[in-house]
This record gives C-alpha cells, sequence and structure tokens, in this order.
C-alpha cells in the first residue's frame, strides 16, 4: 500500500529587537558571560513587572503581513504556568487567547511543484533561559541570558505532504523573515516541532501522529521526519509497534527518535490572560506604518537587479542579503551603476571580508563611502590598486576616504613628466631587462612596469605607465 | 509581639508593610519563603515617598503575601491587642507611633485594620498608583494604598504616591491626580442591603451611626439592593487565588528565599522548599488557584468570574448614575479574637464578602469610622471629601 505523510509544523524564531520582549535588558546573543544579560525583570525577581517591547509587536506584525494573515486588531497576553529551573517565574507569558496573527499561508515550491501552506496562527511569547548539566560533579546550572528573548511561533496547518516540502518552507522563512530583519535567523534561532502522521494514500482521516519536538538544524530535521515516517509505515504495515499520540525527541547521532517522558508532556498549563500587560490594540494606522517599513520583496528586488543589467547568478546572490541590498541600492541612488557596484561588492569586499574570516552577510559599509571609492577610481583620481586598498581601510576601520587617500599619499599620478622621470630612472637601473624587451621577449616590459608602479607606490596609471615605457624603449 | 520586621529609622514617620520593597532591606512578605530575600531596588512608592522628603521608620509585619484578616498568618507572629488581632501598620498609627503607613490592599486587610483600629484608609483606583515594588500576589487587583488618622493626612500622601509610572504596563496616563477636598453637603450616598444585612449587631450600628453623621453634614443617604454580591463575592475569591496562584510559583526555591536542604533531585527541591517555606493560608490558595485554572475547570470557574467581574463593574456604574459613594460594612463584626491556623483560608475567603466589590472592580474604597464607602473610578476625592466632612464636626 502507498501512505501518504502529513505533517503540520510549529517553528519559533527569535526576533532581532534590540532588547528583551518585557525588559529592557539587550545583546543577550554577545553576552560571554552566563547570566551577563539579565535584569531583575528577566530573571523572576519578585516586584518586577512586565513592559511590551513594541518593536517585538511590530516585526510580528511584519511577519503576518509576508504570511498573508490576518492581523488581531485586539491582542492579548497570557500566562502559561510550569515548572521547569531555566523558566525564572515558573510560567511563560505567550498568547494563547488572542494570537497576534491568524489565518495565513504561504507558497512553497519543491521539485514537485508548487503548494500552498497554511497558517494557523502566529503568536508572540518570551524564551525560556537554559540549563547547564555538570555531569561530573551533578550539578546543574541556569543561565538566563535567553530568558524573555521575543519569539514568535509560527503555526502551519497539517499541510505538508513531504520532508522536501518542510524544509522549502523553512528556507522559504528564513530568507522572508532576514531580508526583513524580523530575525536574524541563526543557529538556534528558529526551531521546530514538526507533528507527523502517516495514512494510506487516498484517505482522508488522519492518522496517530506524533510530535517530534525542538530541533534546529535543517538536515536533522528531514532525517527525523524520513526516520519518524518509515516508524510509522512499518508499525501499520507489519505491526512492528502500536503507535500511540506522544511526544518524541530526535537524536541525530542514533538516528532515531525516542518518547519523552509522559511526565514533561501531559502537564495542564493553566492559561490565563495577564493582568499585567493591557491588551494590545493595533489600528489601521498602526498597521499601515509597519507595512511601510517592510522592503521590497527579494524576487522584486533580483528582477530589478537583472534588468538593470547585472547577471543572474549575482542578482541571486545580492538578493540574498538584504544588507548588500541596501548597501547597492544607496550607492546607485548617489550616482553608480548597479553593475559597478555588484562588482565591487561581490569581488572587492567579499574578498576582504573572506581574509576577515568573515562572510557578506556581514558587510556593513556607508553606501556614501563606496560610492565615493567607485566614482574615484572610475574618473582616475584612484588606481583600482588605491580604491581597493581605501576599501579595505573602511571595512576594517572604517575610514574617512578623503583623509586616508591624503593620508596615505593615494592620489592617482597623471603628472606625465613625473611618470616620465621615473620611467627614465627605472629603465636606467634595469639594463637587463631592457636588453630581453629588445630581444623580442616583451614579456620583460613587466618588470619595468613593476619598477614603476614600485616608486609610484601604485598610484601610477597603469595605461599611461605602459605607453611611456614603450615609447622611451622604442626611442 | 512583632511590629516591624525590619527597623529602618527610629525618627521614621511612614511604615511601609512587608511586600512592599525598599532596597536592602529583606522584604519577608510575612513568609518564611522570603525571609531572607532582600531586594536590590525600592518600590515606585517608596521612591516617591523618600523623594518627597519622608523617611521610612520600618517595614511591618503583615500576613502571609496579605491574604489574611489582619496579619495573623505572619510567620513572624500575630498582634493582638486587649486580646483582639490588630495589624501592626495600622496599630501603629492608631497609637500615634507613626504618621502614616502604606500597605498593599491585596484582598482588603489593610482596610480591616482600619476598621478594627479606628483610623482612615484610602484604596486608590487601581492604576493611579505604580504596583512596581509590590510583590505581586493578586496583579489584577491589588493596589497601594495609605493608612493614616485623618482623611487629611490620607490625602497628603496619596498625593505624593499616586502618578504615571512607565515601569508598570496598567499604570495609568495621569502623571498626578487632584484630591481636593470639598463639602459633602449634598451628595447623595446608598447602603448596600445585602451586605449590611450579613453584618453583626454592632457592626450595623456603626454603618448606621456614620449615615446618621453624613445626614448632619447635608448628605442623602438611602437603601439599595445589589443581590449580586453574593456572586461578586465567590468570583474575587476565585480570581485572587489564581492569581495568587501563578504569582507565587516563583518562590521555588531554585535562585532566592527559603531552599529546603532536604532533596535529592529537582522536584523534591520544589515540594520541600515550598512545603516546608509556606503556610497554610498560601498553600491552600495554591490548591484552589490551581484547581479553578485546570482544564476541565477553566470555563466553569476562572472565565465565568472575569464575566462576574464586568457584571459587578456594570452594576456599581449603574449605582453611581444617580449615587456619590456607596456606604457598606467592611467587616462582619467589630473585632476578631485569634483563631487556630487551619481555620485561616475559610475565615478570610469568607470575610472577603464586604471587600470583594473594590477588589475585584478596582474602584477606589475608604475605610473610616469602621465603615466602608466605595466612589466612582477617579473619584478618589470624593471619599476623602466624605470622610474628611464627617471627621470635621468632632474636630469642632
Amino acid at each position: 500500500m502507498k501512505y501518504e505523510l502529513v505533517m503540520g509544523l510549529e517553528v519559533h524564531v527569535e526576533l532581532a529587537t534590540e532588547s528583551k520582549i518585557f525588559c529592557s535588558c539587550g545583546g543577550h546573543a554577545a553576552a560571554n558571560e552566563p547570566n551577563d544579560c539579565v535584569c531583575p525583570a528577566c530573571c523572576g525577581m519578585p516586584g518586577m513587572l512586565p513592559v511590551t517591547n513594541k518593536h517585538a509587536v511590530e516585526l510580528a506584525v511584519m511577519a503576518g503581513t509576508l504570511l498573508n494573515c490576518k492581523i488581531n486588531q485586539y491582542t492579548t497576553f497570557d500566562k502559561k504556568s510550569y515548572y521547569y529551573p531555566d523558566l525564572p517565574g515558573a510560567y511563560q507569558i505567550t498568547q494563547w487567547f488572542n494570537p497576534i496573527c491568524v489565518e495565513g499561508s504561504v507558497e512553497v515550491t519543491t521539485k514537485s511543484g508548487t503548494r500552498t501552506i497554511g497558517i494557523k496562527q502566529i503568536h508572540m511569547e518570551e524564551d525560556a533561559g537554559k540549563l547547564v548539566h555538570d555531569d561530573w560533579t551533578a550539578t546543574s546550572l541556569v543561565d538566563y541570558n535567553r530568558t524573555s528573548v521575543p519569539l514568535i511561533e509560527i503555526v502551519s496547518k497539517p499541510d505538508f505532504r513531504s520532508g522536501e516540502e518542510v524544509i522549502a518552507y523553512l528556507e522559504k522563512l528564513k530568507s522572508l523573515f532576514r531580508f526583513a530583519k524580523i530575525s536574524e535567523c541563526e543557529e538556534g534561532a528558529m526551531r521546530c516541532d514538526v507533528n507527523i502522521s502517516v495514512r494510506p494514500e487516498g484517505s482522508d482521516t488522519l492518522g496517530v501522529r506524533s510530535e517530534i519536538k525542538n530541533m534546529s538544524s535543517l538536515s536533522s530535521i528531514a532525517r527525523a521526519i524520513e526516520y519518524e515516517a518509515a516508524r510509522h509505515i512499518d508499525a501499520l504495515e507489519r505491526n512492528t509497534e502500536v503507535l500511540v499520540q506522544e511526544t518524541r525527541r530526535y537524536d541525530d547521532v542514533k538516528g532515531r527518535t525516542f518518547p519523552m517522558r509522559n511526565k514533561e508532556t501531559a502537564a495542564d498549563y493553566r492559561y490565563f490572560p495577564d493582568p499585567n500587560l493591557m491588551p494590545i490594540i493595533i489600528d489601521d494606522e498602526w498597521i499601515a506604518k509597519i507595512r511601510e517599513e517592510l522592503p521590497v520583496p527579494a524576487e522584486v528586488k533580483y528582477e530589478q537587479y537583472v534588468n538593470a543589467g547585472i547577471s543572474e547568478k549575482d542578482a541571486a546572490t545580492l538578493t540574498a542579503e538584504r544588507n548588500l541590498c541596501d548597501i547597492l541600492d544607496g550607492a546607485v541612488e548617489l550616482g553608480c551603476s548597479h553593475k559597478d557596484v555588484a562588482g565591487w561588492l561581490l569581488t572587492d569586499c567579499a574578498g576582504i571580508l573572506r581574509r576577515n574570516n568573515t562572510t557578506i552577510d556581514k558587510l556593513d559599509i556607508a553606501p556614501a563611502k563606496l560610492s565615493k571609492i567607485i566614482d574615484m577610481t572610475n574618473s582616475g583620481d584612484i588606481t583600482r590598486v588605491a580604491g581597493k586598498k581605501v576599501l579595505t581601510a573602511v571595512i576594517e576601520k572604517d575610514v574617512d576616504v578623503e583623509s586616508f587617500i591624503s593620508e596615505n599619499n593615494l592620489t592617482a599620478q597623471n603628472n606625465t613628466d613625473l611618470i616620465a622621470s621615473v620611467v627614465q630612472k627605472v629603465i636606467d637601473a634595469n639594463p637587463a631587462a631592457v636588453a630581453d624587451y629588445k630581444n623580442g621577449k616583451t614579456k620583460a616590459i613587466q618588470a619595468l612596469m613593476g619598477g614603476v608602479m614600485r616608486e609610484l607606490r601604485g598610484n601610477g596609471d597603469a595605461a599611461t605607465v605602459n605607453e611611456l615605457i614603450i615609447k622611451k624603449l622604442s626611442e | 509581639m512583632k511590629y516591624y520586621i525590619s527597623e529602618i529609622s527610629a525618627k521614621g514617620s511612614v511604615a511601609v508593610d512587608d511586600n512592599i520593597l525598599v532596597k536592602g532591606t529583606p522584604a519577608s512578605c510575612g513568609s518564611r519563603m522570603l525571609e531572607s530575600f532582600v531586594p536590590l531596588f525600592n518600590a515606585e512608592a517608596v521612591d516617591r515617598l523618600i523623594n518627597a522628603g519622608y523617611e521610612i521608620s520600618g517595614k511591618t509585619n503583615i500576613g502571609e503575601f496579605s491574604l489574611d484578616l489582619l496579619g495573623e498568618t505572619s510567620y513572624f507572629g500575630e498582634c493582638t491587642e486587649n486580646g483582639n488581632l490588630v495589624s501592626a501598620a495600622a496599630s501603629l498609627v492608631a497609637k500615634g507611633d507613626i504618621d502614616a503607613a502604606v500597605n498593599t490592599d491585596v484582598s482588603g486587610y489593610p482596610r480591616r485594620a482600619a476598621a478594627v483600629s479606628g483610623i482612615d484608609f484610602l484604596k486608590p483606583t487601581y492604576g493611579t498608583v505604580s504596583r512596581y515594588g509590590i510583590v505581586a500576589a493578586v496583579c489584577s487587583a491589588e493596589q497601594i494604598g495609605v493608612s493614616a488618622k485623618n482623611a487629611k493626612k490620607v490625602k497628603e500622601l496619596i498625593s505624593v504616591i499616586a502618578g504615571h509610572d512607565s515601569k508598570d504596563g496598567t499604570s495609568l496616563p495621569a502623571d498626578s491626580y487632584s484630591y481636593e477636598l470639598t463639602s459633602a453637603s449634598g451628595m447623595k450616598v446608598c447602603i448596600i442591603k445585602e451586605l449590611f444585612d450579613k453584618a453583626s449587631d454592632d457592626v450595623k450600628k456603626s454603618v448606621s451611626d456614620y449615615a446618621d453623621k453624613l445626614r448632619s453634614v447635608g448628605v442623602t443617604v438611602d437603601e439599595v439592593s445589589v443581590p449580586e454580591v453574593f456572586a461578586i463575592h465567590a468570583a474575587w475569591n476565585i480570581l485572587l487565588c489564581a492569581e495568587f496562584c501563578n504569582n507565587v510559583s516563583r518562590f521555588d526555591g531554585v535562585k532566592y528565599g527559603y531552599r529546603s536542604e532536604n532533596y535529592k533531585n529537582i522536584d523534591e527541591l520544589y515540594v520541600n522548599s515550598r512545603t516546608e517555606g509556606f503556610g497554610f493560608i498560601t498553600k491552600a490558595s495554591v490548591l484552589y488557584g490551581s484547581d479553578v485554572l485546570s482544564k476541565g475547570r477553566y470555563n466553569d470557574c476562572y472565565d465565568k468570574a472575569l464575566r462576574i467581574r464586568r457584571v459587578a463593574l456594570n452594576k456599581m456604574k449603574e449605582l453611581f448614575a444617580s449615587y456619590n459613594a456607596v456606604l457598606t460594612p467592611v467587616c462582619s463584626q467589630k473585632n476578631y479574637q485569634p483563631y487556630e491556623i487551619c481555620d485561616a483560608f475559610e475565615k478570610a475567603y469568607d470575610e472577603n464578602l464586604f471587600t470583594a466589590i473594590p477588589s475585584i472592580t478596582g474602584l477606589p474604597a475608604m475605610v473610616t469610622k469602621g465603615v466602608q464607602l466605595i466612589a466612582d473610578s477617579f473619584c478618589d476625592a470624593t471619599l476623602l471629601s466624605l470622610a474628611d466632612s464627617v471627621e470635621e464636626t468632632e474636630v469642632m
């Protein structure tokens, strides 16, 4: 018999806000030591009250907009109670009764075509802390740096029919959220629970469901789904086991899923509205303002760039990263051509970042500085070599373009008399190379070029230098 | 007999209840659980008092998390005078040791305390005084109020502590409120018959006497029937224990406060710390609170209680269309005698009948001369004016 997979996803995404969702602690991702980024509020001290981070609400509305959701204009926070040491208040503030976004959808494309995945809801909540187990001393330590970091949980409908669709969906969310600066979506900032069941193809009843909790890498999610689907089919076909509705965790080393202790899953969370947080009213005006801040979608940008002469491959690389698009658009606005900027970004900037052991998505350069370097190189005020030097200094130390050029004598030497005298000097000092050239070894001119450029500290205009050497040698 | 859990300044004129944070001074909340808990900051109300030049005398003893009648469930012992229970703060004010006290009105304890000790207490409109720095028990209702010998002194302090605080998400936007005392003459007050009937004869007499005094200063006093008071009482007790259960769940022995020495794993750490750290009234409230929030009971209990909260507010607004204030008893009896601890939950939750309306609705309430006056939201000044008008006749 052929079987069909039926899956629904719950995806937790960390929002890219400056501070936590109910207090002003910021920068938890950069915290070096456990409990560096905590205050009395986010570590559960009595007497503290939560105050909602407006930016988190705005990012959640943005996410809902991108996933074609209806925005609930009256949205509330609720308390979810359970005891665990990483939860300092012994309750999590989440949205149970009135989530911020409902009823959305997103299109997912795989090799087998494009399908629409329904979104049941998106709700906001705070993250919990982290337990660190020290097996040596048999103790557990608590790190509250991550408590109260804002999350959205995106709950899909049970619309997935293959592991590929799940992966394509997660990749789509990741690129949408990164591009809109809703989330960095870095390792661990996107976590996923998969609800999975199988049924004979053509059946319209649902099979017994298991939930695989808390996975964060795409490849292990794919493997977990594959394993779990096989386990269900085995159970149905060959009666290897009786399926029960349960929560499981996936062990990527063993390549298997295991049931979680019943105790961890059978809790009654005793949800009730949080009286400390007033309902949030999101009026039309606010929604409009938030939507204005959404970027032009990456697909639209891609078309723009290709039409402006950028190759499809480069346009794809550029539109994968919002920062590159922002820099490119900024420099184009200042008069540079799309092609020029794309070249500098993907060749020169990328190279400099590689040497600094980082990647292009981390590039941070003011479009005005980049456009200045491009302009000065194009007009011959500095050479391409000097341009790269300036660019390196700008990326590494954020120097001022013009003062760096003058402090380091990088202005291009267009003075023919000066260049001619240097050429003469180099010819005089390299009789061997001159002799080689005159004997037909034209490549010897390279050595002379190098000598002149060294004397001019790289600032000689290559064409002029080349021309003058040939002229001198033929005299 | 412990009036102060921590003394701060002998020259101080204002006491602060032990569930309101004062930086560097333990905030026990009358519980063994928090005996060793020292807060890192001042409550907003305490900051405002200090900034206005008031010196804090110390942290006054309260019943565990202020749930009980008058403070008798404190881990540090009860206060009695002439064989009757009194509250530490109200008694200090009545004796003239201090000018005033600030107390968190969680479920009516400072109102009962004022009645028993013969002083005034104002529970202001919910949202007008910041709750930042109250050890939370019932977030949707509790407010810091002022105990003092007369309405003028209450007015002086409430003017200092009220006003918007961005650290409290439920703090209302106004930076300050007017508590100007005006003549009560021409005002209209009604007595809720159902609550009057439930009080003892000597309490009934206090209410009737107070009604006569109001009439003597030109106030009209009628009687009205509000049969909803019993449903309101039940609903309030549900909301009270539900929120309380959730708020004290943070006291688990993990981060601060009492930790049992007797545990082998995390579950035992939780259970034993809480069993040994909490007193009877807290445990009983937590059990009831867990029950009313549980899956099978939420709709019949908690959700219904929220609906009754709305009914209560609508009913009161109806009364305020015709009356400036409502007059009720605040206690079933004039005095309370010490009792067995295992009765604490029942006694306090029964007595909440008289204090439930202001608690569940957030309306301002004032206790004066042993009776309770309730007014519409933001009409705290009406209450002070009524109390002051009667008090003025006695000065003369």
